[in-house]
């Protein structure tokens, strides 16, 4: 009986963890609550995921009420992959969680800290499970109102800044988005997605829809960071405690990804967005994205803020694949927001491992660590070698991908851009390593010993997952291209 | 005209909406944006509800001898959102409490001095 | 001491405001009203009771740790009924398996939906509430 029910308890655990957590007295119960549930999330994924691969959709409705007119929870391929990255990630994420929030977070903050987190694991799974577009919108803003909170906690004034930058920008993109489902609604008077991509054929030449679409799109552009709108992500992600900058990371940008994949391809017929400029718009700011951001990244002096700007890189490729709109594009951009979310999860939790033995992420104060600290110096370069896309990592294989789905296009520009942006990408890892290995260390900096095995195990877990993926790539291209099927099928 | 006066609340919508959007990017005082912002999301809830008007129809609760109800689903969505909107503004405010706390205004650019950034 | 007027008047309108919150909770699955609105009119009346009163008067009354409790178990009380109707045997928040007939059903879900989101709103807004005027007692 209770397989049914697993895909709305997916959402439903943390949401009720969130506030059991809020109300824990001290922060050591809280973590450990938390952890207990994100590592049952993440089992229920897998399984959803197994579910979905062996037996097909699986449609849920909401308190009984049959779709269209209730809220749909409807799991494809897609969403189940994207939910066995975040519920994963969280998993992997806890325990570091527990040295660095301690470290980081006042005593009495943490139990709130860790519900704010659990809320914002719940709204992001809640995006990916449901099937309702204003759904989508809702968990949008759990997730982000909760993540607002998050990074205002960072340890830094600017922690505050940034967060109020994010509310703002963040509100306006949600707010974006939310017109443009009421303009989609006042045509078809749906909000269910599956209805909607039956029911939209019929209007899509009308300009409300065009409008509509457009909104959606600035809106979605707006929370995935795609260039220029990431104005809010350098400074989240530099200024949030680490392991709210690991799980971001991670996962939010992904799941903005996800929506955006699904409103374009899934919910507009076949050919709309080929025919749109959006196609090319995601190209050229796809393209931008990679080079500019990545000259950003290089010019960095705090190795946060480096890693941030080619994290918007990074999303610049996934634009990209989205750009060239065919299957193999798509397969890369999927495949790509696993392997980018297994590679900036590991270099944020390496360069978290710094801080929390220095106190700073400032690349002036890293001479010659690499050699206090091995095991944390050697995740960095695995996962380094990983986000230039060396072959026998995983950031190899979307790239690879990538570069094959540009070949099929032909689109010479866009493969020396690719192998550019990897250029630039040895240049600030390069950077890093250098700072950290072969700079003289500074004196005061002789007692800093390895970081503790808390850290280094979940760290190493993701360099790991690194290598594996990037040889064994059965497993993330044949659920990407089984995901892009879901994706792009015509509705029944 | 028709065209004008048939669609007046898409034309106060969209009015409310740049004057929200513009409160947002022209003033530099933080509490100013966030009331920029509340015009911004109200403009948009008045979207969705006057959307939701049906010519003649009566409010959407059942009564006797009344055929024609306005459509209630635009209205239970936008509960939801305004409820969202309360919550970013009670964040906002308190992100701008606590950053008067650290620096001692809510004026961007003074802000931004003496953080030295951009 | 606050002024009379403004305390003999309050005592007089905070009865009948908490009268009316209450009656907007329960009355909201036959008419306009439910859980969002009653908790909002509902810490009204402690928020009016606290600007006449005091803040420390007003905590008194009702604490921010209890309020924490309240707005935790609001949430637990809608989700707490979404799990019951799985494990009676329908969906997420299927009221209808609650009671012996589909109507009956509906209307205690709805009933105790709407309390839980009524216990946390209230608790909310007034924690909200004591936190910002906290920040001017210190």
């Amino acid at each position: 009986m209770m397989q049914e029910h697993l895909s709305i308890f997916l959402v439903i655990l943390p949401l009720v963890a969130a506030p059991i957590v809020a109300i824990m007295p001290r922060g050591r119960y809280a973590w450990a609550f938390s952890f207990v549930v994100a590592m049952v999330c993440a089992v229920i994924a897998g399984q959803q995921l197994w579910s979905v691969t062996h037996h097909g959709v699986i449609s849920y409705a909401l308190g009984g009420w049959a779709p269209p007119w209730g809220i749909e929870y409807r799991i494809d391929s897609v969403n189940a992959f994207i939910a066995v990255i975040i519920a994963g990630i969280a998993a992997i994420t806890l325990p570091y969680a527990l040295l660095s929030v301690e470290k980081e977070i006042p005593e009495h903050k943490q139990p709130l800290f860790y519900s704010a987190f659990l809320l914002c694991f719940a709204g992001l799974l809640g995006i990916t499970q449901t099937g309702d577009i204003f759904n989508v919108f809702v968990f949008l803003e759990i997730s982000s109102l909760s993540t607002y909170a998050l990074i205002s906690m960072g340890q830094k004034r600017q922690a505050l800044t940034s967060a109020y930058q994010y509310l703002i920008m963040g509100t306006l993109g949600a707010t974006f988005f939310l017109i443009g489902v009421g303009l989609l609604y006042s045509q078809t008077g749906t909000l269910n997605m599956m209805d909607l991509a039956k029911l939209l054929p019929d209007v899509v030449g009308l300009k409300t829809v065009h409008t509509g679409f457009a909104f959606i799109l600035i809106g979605i552009a707006l929370k995935l960071a795609l260039f220029p709108l990431h104005l809010w992500l350098p400074n989240a992600y530099t200024y949030a405690p680490t392991v709210i900058t690991v799980f971001l990371a991670a996962t939010a940008t992904k799941v903005a990804v996800y929506v955006m994949l699904r409103i374009l391809f899934t919910i507009f017929p076949d050919g709309f967005v080929a025919a749109s400029p959006a196609g090319d718009l995601f190209i050229i700011l796809g393209i931008a994205g990679v080079i500019i951001a990545s000259v950003y990244a290089i010019y960095q002096t705090n190795v946060k803020r480096l890693l941030a700007y080619s994290s918007v890189a990074q999303i610049g490729y996934i634009a990209l694949g989205i750009g060239f709109a065919t299957s193999l594009g798509l397969t890369a951009s999927i495949v790509h927001l696993f392997n980018h979310a297994l590679m900036k999860g590991a270099l944020f939790m390496a360069v978290g491992a710094i801080i929390y033995r220095i106190g700073t992420s400032h690349i002036s104060e890293l001479n010659g660590l690499g050699r206090k600290m091995p095991w944390t110096f050697a995740a960095i370069i695995i996962a380094g070698l990983s986000l230039i896309g060396v072959p026998g990592t995983a950031g190899f294989i979307s790239k690879w991908y990538l570069v094959l789905a540009a070949l099929e296009q032909q689109a010479w520009f866009a493969v020396a851009i690719i192998l550019l942006g990897s250029l630039l990408a040895v240049i600030y890892i390069g950077k890093i390593v250098e700072t950290l290995y072969f700079k003289p260390a500074k004196e005061k900096q002789t007692t800093i010993q390895e970081a503790p095995i808390l850290l280094l195990a979940p760290t190493w877990l993701l360099v790991i997952a690194n290598i594996y993926f990037g040889l064994n790539t059965e497993l993330t291209v044949g659920i990407a291209e089984q995901a892009v099927q879901a994706l792009v099928g015509t509705p029944k | 005209m028709d065209f004008l006066i048939g669609h007046y609340n898409y034309w106060v919508a969209i009015f409310l909406m740049m004057i929200g959007f513009y409160t947002v990017i022209s003033h530099g005082n933080l509490v100013k944006k966030i009331i920029g912002l509340n015009i911004f999301q109200v403009s948009v809830f008045l979207l969705y509800i006057s959307m939701s008007t049906v010519t003649g129809g009566a409010a959407p609760i059942i009564t006797e001898g009344v055929q024609l109800y306005s459509n209630p689903l635009p209205h239970v969505l936008i509960l939801t959102a305004i409820v969202v909107g309360v919550a970013t503004t009670a964040l906002g405010l308190a992100l701008v409490v606590r950053i008067k706390e650290a620096y001692g205004t809510i004026e961007e650019d003074e802000i931004h001095e003496q953080d030295h950034s951009l | 001491m606050p002024n009379l007027i403004l305390r003999v008047v309050s005592k007089i309108l905070i009865p009948p405001i908490i009268i009316f919150a209450l009656y907007v909770q329960f009355h909201g699955d036959f008419g306009p009203g439910g859980g969002f609105q009653a908790g909002v009119i509902f810490s009204a009346a402690f928020i009016l009771y606290a600007l006449v009163f005091g803040l420390d008067a007003a905590e008194n009354v009702i604490s921010t740790s209890v309020l924490r409790f309240l707005a935790s178990l609001g949430v637990l009380i809608y989700a707490g009924v979404g799990i019951a109707t799985v494990f009676l045997g329908g969906n997420y928040l299927e009221y209808t398996v609650l009671a012996s007939t589909q109507v009956a059903g509906q209307h205690l879900g709805i009933l105790l939906v709407e309390l839980g989101v009524g216990i946390t709103v209230f608790s909310v807004m007034l924690l909200i509430f004591f936190t910002f005027a906290a920040k001017g007692r210190a």
